[in-house]
């Protein structure tokens, strides 16, 4: 044997891994416990995240089915604080506007109640309105129909009226065909509308063509919402057109919004609330952490003999260092992958309860497990640094 | 140092290396205000000798096994161990010495419990850097020499006395080393497991293992080659010297 070869105490990469088990495997149940508070910590985090993440790809997958390029002209006040109307032509004047794709029109008819029948109680009218609406405006709003059908130019001119669904629930209507009362004229329900997310306003909204509209209400063709629908690209611009070209004499009193934006604003309320877990999450990991580094120095106090031994058997204090600090990684990594595995399983049920997709970003997952070993290694750092400095004599003062 | 050279009769036909244990002068204090656990120790054994060192509780024979096995540096004077200076050498270096030319076996025994007997074995290897297979190899057959061929699979909670330091003792003895120091190898045995533990640590002697056994039991000392008796860190008697 050549002594020069053999001069230097070595200790394999396998076997610091395996030496690093060797308390865990002592004291499974220690383990185990002290493991559970990074676990508590990141399963915290990665459901948080996970949590709105996956709401947040609901209501992207909503927002982008619904799409974001739909926006609404209303009339708004004049100077004098007295709310303002439209002008009559207002739909064929936005249309022409570059970029617009389509548009259409509902206008409330003030004073015209919606009752069952003529048996009901004259002021019990449900909070249903009455509003007459442009052919075009179903595909503007990307309604569907729950059952019967949209109206069309000549049931557009006849007493024909399509419910919103909230309208249809209240008056109890669930098929074609019934009977219901616009003041005091019986109208025919042709069809009933799927609740509409971008115009909710439609849903507790009975619907009748603009024509029968004038003849039967006096309706003056001035619209009170105009719907249109621009490519994506030309949203901004549009809007920033629309005023002007609906009242060039007073575009003050136009007032244009976009609904996805309504959206858009719950899932900024969201975000904030995940702010303040994800600080409760990461106290509950500052506190796990530290929860390693107790029981890491408790072990290193129990273990002066094994130390001793092993410094006998010709460890060297780096040896001993590693030892303990990959025990310690371990430790806190057994707590990060329980503690993702956890996190992601609170998140699929929250998901699968609400009927989101579930959402758990990869590098979450991946940040929350290295967060795990960054705390491992500071938690380890000086439980290791003593162990390594336990007398080699410990072995034999026992 | 010639005298105990030729005074050395277990050195007497073997070739005349550097003593495998050469102290001088060697003082060893603790604490503050310093008490003198060692004080000037010239011990001097050479390569395929059989040592006991004897003395009672307090006498510093722990002291000197600690400088003797570098897990403890002397204050004063040298110690020189398988040829190198203890007290000039980094903790690398140290811990070098000890891996490859220094087996342990202690009192207690420090076995692993929750580990079967060759792993126990093995792990007398795992910082010389060889790898897991083949310390399991020479760890089967280190049991073997220690006569527990039939217990590899156990683990230590299941074996007598006897037979733990029997482990213990293949562990020490796994790699090698030159030297192998015992720290009261019998203390926690009764009279019969004790006596084969003696015998087997003859049977290593006699295949060439420089033997150093610390102990207060004057009769296991006495049956062994050569006794130094230590009292208040001081040497009394050396019979090896006396001869």
């Amino acid at each position: 044997m050549n002594p020069d070869h053999d001069r230097r105490s070595r200790l394999l990469g396998r076997d610091v891994l395996r030496l690093g088990t060797t308390g865990l495997r002592a004291r499974p149940t220690r383990a185990v416990l002290s493991a559970l508070g990074i676990a508590i910590g990141i399963a915290a985090m990665i459901a948080v995240v996970g949590i709105s993440s996956s709401s947040q790809a609901k209501l992207q997958a909503q927002l982008s089915a619904l799409g974001t390029n739909l926006l609404t002209v209303q009339p708004g006040q004049n100077l004098f604080g007295e709310a303002a109307t439209l002008p009559t032509n207002t739909v064929g004047k936005v249309g022409l506007v570059d970029g617009v794709e389509q548009a259409g029109s509902a206008a409330v008819l003030n004073g015209v109640l919606v009752y069952r029948s003529s048996l009901i109680d004259r002021a019990s009218s449900g909070g249903l309105g009455a509003a007459a609406v442009t052919e075009s405006l179903l595909d503007v709003v990307g309604g569907t129909l729950a059952t019967g059908e949209w109206l069309n130019r000549a049931t557009a001119s006849y007493p024909a009226v399509v419910l919103g669904s909230k309208a249809a629930e209240r008056l109890g209507i669930a098929t074609v065909g019934s009977m219901i009362q616009l003041g005091d004229q019986y109208f025919t329900v042709v069809g009933i509308l799927d609740p509409l997310d971008l115009a909710p306003e439609l849903d507790t909204t009975v619907m009748i063509g603009e024509t029968v509209a004038a003849e039967r209400f006096g309706y003056d063709g001035k619209p009170t919402t105009v719907y249109e629908r621009s490519s994506d690209e030309r949203v901004e611009a549009v809007r920033e057109l629309l005023p002007r070209t609906v009242n060039p004499a007073a575009p003050e009193e136009v007032e244009v919004s976009r609904p996805s934006d309504a959206l858009a604003a719950k899932q900024a309320a969201d975000q904030a609330f995940t702010g303040l877990l994800l600080g409760l999450g990461s106290v509950a990991l500052l506190v796990g952490g530290i929860g390693v580094a107790n029981t890491m120095v408790i072990s290193v106090l129990e273990r002066r003999r094994e130390i001793g031994l092993r410094r006998a058997l010709g460890a060297t204090r780096g040896h001993i260092r590693s030892q303990f600090l990959t025990e310690a990684l371990l430790l806190s990594a057994l707590g990060g992958v329980a503690g993702a595995a956890i996190g992601t399983g609170v998140t699929s049920v929250v998901a699968a309860v609400n009927d989101w997709p579930t959402a758990v970003p990869p590098e979450v997952l991946l940040a929350g497990v290295g967060a795990t070993l960054v705390i491992g290694a500071i938690a380890g750092l000086y439980p290791a640094i003593r162990a390594a400095r336990t007398p080699p004599t410990s072995a034999l003062s026992g | 140092m010639t005298e105990t050279m030729t005074a050395s009769s277990a050195a007497a036909g073997r070739p005349a290396g550097p003593p495998i244990i050469h102290l001088e002068g060697v003082t060893r204090e603790y604490g503050e205000p310093p008490t003198l656990a060692l004080a000037g120790v010239d011990l001097t054994v050479e390569e395929g000798e059989f040592v006991a060192i004897v003395g009672p509780s307090g006498s510093g024979k722990s002291t000197m096994l600690n400088v003797i096995g570098t897990l403890d540096r002397p204050t004063g004077g040298t110690a020189r161990i398988a040829g190198s200076d203890v007290g000039r050498l980094s903790d690398a270096k140290l811990s070098a010495l000890r891996a490859y030319r220094i087996g342990f076996v202690f009192q207690q025994f420090h076995l692993a419990d929750g580990s079967t007997t060759v792993d126990n074995v093995a792990d007398g290897l795992i910082y010389a850097g060889v790898p897991r297979a083949e310390r399991r190899r020479r760890a089967v057959v280190a049991l073997e020499r220690v006569g527990l061929g039939h217990r590899l699979g156990h683990r230590p909670t299941q074996l007598s006395g006897g037979e733990r330091q029997r482990v213990a003792i293949a562990r020490a003895v796994v790699g090698d080393p030159p030297l192998l120091l015992a720290d009261e190898p019998t203390g926690n045995l009764d009279s019969v497991s004790g006596a084969s533990i003696v015998e087997l640590l003859h049977e290593l002697h006699e295949a060439g293992t420089t033997i150093v056994v610390i102990t207060h039991d004057a009769e296991l000392a006495a049956r062994l080659p050569r006794q130094v008796a230590i009292r208040d860190g001081r040497i009394v008697s050396d019979s090896g010297l006396a001869a």
